[in-house]
C-alpha cells in the first residue's frame, strides 16, 4: 500500500470560539491535524470508541430509540430523520434470519459541497465508530462505505484505520464479547455524480451500471444485493458517536427546533475564508459569510448565494439572513441540501454560471428517465445559445416551460436538482437574461466563468 | 436550431460510429487475476467486482480498451456486455489512452469563480494537449476537464493521475508541480 496522504489543505477549519458551549465541536475534532487519523489518538484525545462500548451495552432497539431522541436528519441532502430510517430495517423473526447491511455513502460529487472529505481525512475513526454503532442498532451482517474513486488516498486512509479498528477488536467476529460479527468494507466508485443517489449506490455497489432503482421497493426491504439496506451519510454516521456520548436529549437542545445538531458547512467561492464551518443548525447564513468566512474577498458585493451545494435555488441579497436548516431554508424557496455554500459577487454573470451548472447536469444524468437526460440536455442548449449571443425573448418562457416537465418527473431527484438553480436564477435575475438577450453581453461585464479550450 | 458552436461533447467515450483504441496487452498477468478473484471472495456476489477488476485492468493495460473489458468479464465469468455497459457508463475509465500525467481540472462553479477556466487554459499551453485529445507527442502529458472534485475549499482543484489533489491558485504553482510530476515526485499512471 502507498504511503499516507500527509499534505494539509489550505482552507479553514475553524474559528474563534469553536469548541465553547456555543459552538460545540462534534464533527471536526482534531481537523486540520494529519496524524489525527491513528486510533490511539483518536481514543485518548477525543473521547474515541466510547460511545461505541455505551452502544453495544445496550440492547439494539435502544440505541436506534436514541438516535430517534436527538432528532439526527439525514445530512446528504434530504433531511429524512436518521432514527426513523433505521426502524424501518425489517426485523428477525424465528422463523426468518434475515442478512442485513448498512451503506455508508461517501460519494461526494455535489458541486460546492467539501465536508465528507474533511471527515474522511481527519476523523475516520468517528465514521468507523458510528458504522458500528449504526450496524450493531440494526444487527447488520457488513458495512460497506461506498468512497467515490477520485478519493484514492481518502480510501487507503480509511483502509488503514479499519485495519487499525480491526486490530484493536472493534471488528471482525463477537466484537468485545457480545457475540456479534461485522465488519466494514470499502467500495471504490469510479466517477458518477449520480451515484450519490442512493439506489443508484447501491446498483453500483454491485458492480452495475449506476443508474436509480424504482421505488418500491425501497431498500429497507430489498438494497445491497437483494437484502435489507440502510444508506446513510458519512456526515450522518459520524455525529452518531457524539449523540452515544452525550445523549439524544441533550444532543436535540443543540440547534434548532426539529433541525437538531450540529453540520458542517462548507463555504467556497468569493469569500476571503473560504474551508469549512461546523455550526449549530439555525445558525444565520450571513453570520456564516461575512463574519466567519470573512466577506466577499474582492471588495465587491455578494449578489447570490447557492446554500447548500448545487441543487439548491439561489438566494439573493433579501435572502442572505436565513437561519441555516432544512426547514427555514425550504421556507424561503430553496434547500439545506448538502451544506455547502457558493458565494458569488457582483461580477458573476448569472448566465454563464447558469450554463455551467445545468451543463454538470446534463452531463451526469445517467440517461434513463427521458425528461432529465433530454431536457437537462436542451437547457443546456438553450442557455448556451443565450450565452453566446443568439437568445431569444421566447427562450426564457421556454426555459420556464421546461423544468415543471423535468422536475417530479423522473425516478431520482437529478432531474428535480438541476430545475433549482434554473427556476432561481431565471425569477431572481431575469434581467441578466434580458440583457444577455437583448445586447448580447453579460450583464456583469467580464466575467469569465467558462473556458475557450475543451468541449464548450 | 443556430447554435454558434455546438455544446456536445468531442470526447464522448463512444460518439456513433467511433472505435475504442486497441491496447497491445490482450491478458492480464497471473498477479493481476489473483486480485480479482481475491476482490471476488470478498462480496456476496461476484458481480460486484466489475468496478475494482476494471481499475485493475485500467493499471494492467494502461487504459481499458476493449480487450481490458473482455478480460475483466472472462476473469470473473460475467457477460462481455455487461463490462462495456460499465465501462462506458463511468468516467473514470478511461477509454483512450492518456498521458504518464493526466491533469484533471475540475471547471465546476466553486473552482470556476477562483479562475479555473482560466486555470485549464494555462494547463493546456503549458502541457500543449487540448482536453480530451490524448497524450502529448512525449506522452508525458494529458488534460481532461472534470465535474466537481469535491476540493471547492481550496479551488480552483486539479487532479493528477489518480491521487493527488493541488491547489493550483497561479501558474507558477502549476509550474511547480509539472516539474515534479517529471521528478518522478508524483505516481505516474498505472502506478
Amino acid at each position: 500500500m502507498a504511503a499516507i496522504r500527509t499534505k494539509p489543505d489550505h482552507h479553514t477549519y475553524t474559528f474563534p470560539g469553536f469548541g465553547s458551549e456555543k459552538f460545540p465541536n462534534l464533527l471536526l475534532r482534531g481537523a486540520g491535524d494529519l496524524n489525527n487519523w491513528h486510533l490511539p489518538v483518536y481514543e485518548q484525545q477525543h473521547e474515541g470508541y466510547v460511545a461505541m462500548r455505551k452502544a453495544l451495552q445496550m440492547e439494539p432497539v435502544a440505541v436506534t430509540d436514541e438516535v430517534k431522541a436527538s432528532g439526527l436528519r439525514g445530512r446528504g441532502g434530504a433531511g429524512f430523520p436518521a432514527g426513523l430510517k433505521w426502524s424501518f430495517m425489517p426485523k428477525d423473526t424465528p422463523e426468518r434470519k434475515l442478512t442485513r447491511y448498512l451503506v455508508c455513502n461517501g460519494d461526494e460529487g455535489e458541486p460546492g459541497t467539501f465536508k465528507d472529505r474533511v471527515i474522511l481525512e481527519y476523523n475516520p475513526h468517528q465514521l468507523i465508530e458510528g458504522m458500528i454503532i449504526g450496524g450493531w442498532a440494526m444487527q447488520c451482517a457488513m458495512g460497506y462505505v461506498y468512497i467515490r474513486g477520485e478519493f484514492l488516498w481518502l480510501i487507503e486512509k480509511l483502509e488503514a484505520a479499519i485495519q487499525q479498528a480491526r486490530d484493536a477488536g472493534y471488528l471482525g467476529k463477537n466484537i468485545l464479547g457480545t457475540g456479534w460479527d461485522y465488519d466494514i468494507l470499502v467500495y471504490r466508485g469510479a466517477g458518477a455524480y449520480i451515484c450519490g443517489e442512493e439506489t443508484a449506490l447501491l446498483n453500483s455497489l454491485e458492480g452495475r451500471r449506476g443508474e436509480p432503482r424504482v421505488k418500491p421497493p425501497f431498500p429497507a426491504a430489498k438494497g445491497a444485493f437483494g437484502q435489507p439496506t440502510t444508506v446513510n451519510n458519512v456526515e450522518t454516521l459520524a455525529a452518531v458517536p457524539p449523540i452515544m456520548r452525550m445523549g439524544g436529549a441533550e444532543y436535540a437542545k443543540i440547534g434548532s427546533p426539529k433541525n437538531s445538531g450540529t453540520r458542517i458547512f462548507g463555504v467556497s467561492g468569493h469569500v476571503k475564508r473560504p474551508g469549512i464551518y461546523e455550526l449549530p443548525m439555525g445558525t444565520p447564513m450571513n453570520f456564516l459569510v461575512e463574519e466567519l468566512a470573512g466577506g466577499s474577498s474582492t471588495g465587491r458585493k455578494i449578489k447570490a448565494i447557492i446554500p447548500g451545494g448545487a441543487s439548491c435555488p439561489m438566494l439573493d441579497e433579501k435572502d442572505f439572513d436565513v437561519p441555516m436548516d432544512f426547514d427555514n431554508l425550504k421556507a424561503r424557496g430553496s434547500m439545506g441540501g448538502s451544506g455547502g455554500l457558493i458565494v458569488m459577487d457582483e461580477s458573476v454573470c448569472i448566465v454563464q454560471a447558469t450554463l455551467r451548472l445545468i451543463r454538470f447536469y446534463a452531463h451526469e444524468s445517467c440517461g434513463q428517465c427521458t425528461p432529465c437526460r433530454e431536457g437537462c440536455n436542451w437547457m443546456q442548449l438553450i442557455l448556451h445559445r443565450i450565452e453566446h449571443g443568439q437568445g431569444r425573448m421566447e427562450d426564457l418562457d421556454l426555459l420556464a416551460s421546461l423544468t415543471p416537465r423535468i422536475g417530479m418527473r423522473t425516478l431520482c431527484p437529478l432531474g428535480d436538482a438541476a430545475c433549482g438553480p434554473m427556476d432561481s436564477a431565471l425569477q431572481k435575475f431575469r434581467h441578466e437574461f434580458e440583457h444577455h438577450i437583448i445586447h448580447k453581453t453579460c450583464y456583469a461585464q467580464g466575467s469569465k466563468l467558462l473556458s475557450s479550450v475543451g468541449a464548450h | 436550431m443556430n447554435h454558434p458552436h455546438s455544446p456536445e461533447t468531442s470526447n464522448e467515450p463512444l460518439a456513433p460510429g467511433q472505435r475504442l483504441p486497441e491496447s497491445e496487452r490482450k491478458a492480464f498477468s497471473p498477479e493481476a487475476l489473483a486480485e480479482i478473484h481475491a476482490i471476488m471472495a470478498q462480496y456476496p456476489d461476484k458481480l460486484a467486482a466489475t468496478l475494482p477488476a476494471l481499475y485493475i485492468a485500467q493499471r494492467e493495460f494502461g487504459f481499458v480498451s476493449l480487450a481490458a473489458m473482455k478480460a475483466v468479464a472472462a476473469a470473473i465469468g460475467i457477460p462481455e456486455g455487461h463490462v462495456f455497459g460499465v465501462a462506458t457508463f463511468y468516467t473514470m475509465y478511461q477509454k483512450a489512452p492518456v498521458g504518464k500525467f493526466h491533469f484533471q481540472v475540475c471547471t465546476n462553479i466553486s473552482c470556476a469563480l477562483r479562475g479555473a477556466a482560466q486555470l485549464l487554459e494555462k494547463v493546456c499551453e503549458r502541457t500543449g494537449v487540448k482536453p480530451g485529445q490524448g497524450p502529448s507527442p512525449d506522452g508525458l502529458w494529458s488534460v481532461e476537464e472534470v465535474e466537481c472534485l469535491a476540493g471547492c475549499g481550496v479551488a480552483p482543484c486539479v487532479q493528477v493521475n489518480q491521487d493527488v489533489y493541488d491547489e493550483l491558485v497561479n501558474e507558477d504553482k502549476l509550474v511547480e508541480v509539472m516539474e515534479a510530476c517529471k521528478r518522478g515526485e508524483y505516481r505516474p499512471w498505472g502506478y
